[in-house]
This record gives C-alpha cells, structure tokens and sequence, in this order.
C-alpha cells in the first residue's frame, strides 16, 4: 500500500501531510513552524548577510520608482513610498480587492555602519534589492600576534 | 460593507497553497498570488501581485472556462551571501478562476510591469438580439 503513492493515489499518509500543513497555514505560520517571522509592518524584508556587508531585499511590486524612498543613515535602513490604488474609471465596479495599497514607512537596524556613497538600489520585477556594504572603519579588524 | 477607502498596505503574509488532489511536480514553494477583479463597460480587467515573474516566466492557460495563471520565481539567494534574517518566503504563484460564458476568448490580452499581472478578458458581444415587433 506504501508503493501506491508513488502513482498519485492519495495514501493516509498524504492526507495526513496535507492536514499537517493546512494547520500549520491556520496558525499564522508561526515563527516555529516555518521559520519566518511575520512581518510587523510593510513591506516584508528579508536581510542577506556577509562580512562584507548585507543585501535587503523586498518584494513591493507594482510601485513606481519614483514614489519610492530609500534613505541610509549610519546603520538605519529606512523605505517609504506609496502604492497606488488602481485608477478606475467612472462606473467600473470591484469584484474583488485583495490588494493592499497606500503609504508605508519601516526603518531597520543593521547591525554595522554603513558605507552610504556606494549603497545600491535596485528594482526589478517588482523585487527591492538593496545593497550595503559595511564601512570599512566598522570591519573587523584580523590581529596578527607576535611570538615573544 | 467593507470600508474601501482606508488604505491597507499591513497584510504581507503570503498565503502558501496546500495541495488537494493532484499534486504539483516542481517541488518548491507556491502561493496564492493576491488579486483585485473590476468590470468595466467593455471587459474584466483582472491585476495580480506576483512580483519576481517577469513576460517569460509566466504560464497563462484557459480551459473549459478555467483560466489559469502560473508564476514561476527563481531563488533570490545573491552568491556568497547567507540568510541573516527572513520575513517573507520565495515560490511560486497559481491562481485559477473560472470565467462566465460572457468572455471573448480570443481577445484577452494580458502585461506584466514590475511583478504585477494585468489581463484584461473583454466581454463578448451579446449574441442574443433584440428581435422587433411590427405590428400586423
């Protein structure tokens, strides 16, 4: 009977995982179920890190470049900009909105200084990636020691 | 009634998809990609947020009025970076709607800019015709 779901059949086994995972969706996917936390405001960010510095990355898609605002100060990442509402024309009726718009503003704080002349930006298929390069003052410094 | 005039931009949780029936083959992540639906005189305009999916990695298929929209979404891991921290997952995107009968199929036309899908499926011509009475 094992062997079976292999050919697509639903096994025990595969509705069980199927309810396993419907209930972990339930509880808001809690931090300890998928490793993600939720995000406290707009948009959700995620930080990739190295000794060099860190990547940010945002998924804001739909924005216009222009309404959006990135500022950089010491170690404060901050966005803000505006999601614009679709422009309907008089008489069109919404059948469904699930999409969220208007202005946002998240600061985040990295955990070393940033280099502010060489952050790059860059929007791409509706995905932010921001890139920071840790000053060089602010780098760990390797320590050479002397034999006596 | 829902108040549409105050702005919500505080929902980011995506909502993954969880199979029932058939199974999906490519084994990663996949969401319910959010959608707003208006009508105008002439068409149903649909817009959806799927951002990461550009013109080429987007699959748009309608059968048995059954129309269905994939988004593919490759990793965004940069080379020689680790994940230091983590609020929103990557996947893919599947969302499917069943038309009404009133759609011309042949003319919907669909865009993407910035990760946000828009298909407009123009409403068909009546085919059915007011027929006039002369009196006898």
């Amino acid at each position: 009977m094992f062997g079976r779901s292999f050919w697509g059949q639903t096994t025990p086994w595969s509705e069980m995982e199927r309810l396993r995972r419907e209930v972990n969706r339930l509880f808001a996917s809690s931090p300890a179920v998928s490793g993600t936390r939720m995000a406290p405001g707009y948009p959700a960010i995620n930080i990739w890190a190295n000794e060099d510095g860190a990547i940010v990355t945002a998924e804001l898609p739909g924005l216009d470049p222009e309404k959006l605002d990135i500022a950089v100060v010491e170690n404060t990442l901050t966005l803000s900009g505006e999601r614009q509402p679709l422009e309907l024309a008089e008489g069109d009726v919404y059948h469904r909105r699930e999409r969220g718009c208007g202005k946002f503003t998240r600061s985040f704080q990295l955990p070393f200084n940033v280099e502010t002349g060489n952050v790059q930006a860059l929007y791409e298929k509706g995905v932010l990636r921001i890139t920071l390069p840790r000053a060089e003052a602010d780098k760990p410094r390797k320590i050479a020691v002397k034999a006596a | 009634m829902a108040n549409e005039q105050e702005p919500n931009i505080q929902e980011t949780e995506k909502q993954e998809i969880v199979e029932t029936g058939a199974e999906r083959t490519r084994s990663r992540l996949a969401f319910v990609p959010r959608a707003d639906i208006y009508e105008t005189n002439e068409a149903i305009v649909l817009v959806t947020d799927m951002p990461g999916v550009d013109e080429n990695s987007l699959d748009i298929t309608l059968e048995n009025d059954v129309l269905t929209i994939i988004g593919y979404v490759e990793s965004e891991h940069p080379e020689g970076y680790g994940l230091a921290y983590n609020e929103y997952r990557v996947g893919d995107y599947e969302r499917s709607f069943t038309l009404s009968s009133k759609v011309d199929r042949n003319k919907i036309e669909a865009t993407v800019k910035d990760g946000v899908l828009r298909l407009r499926l123009p409403k068909a011509e009546p085919s059915m015709r007011k027929i006039a009475v002369a009196a006898g």
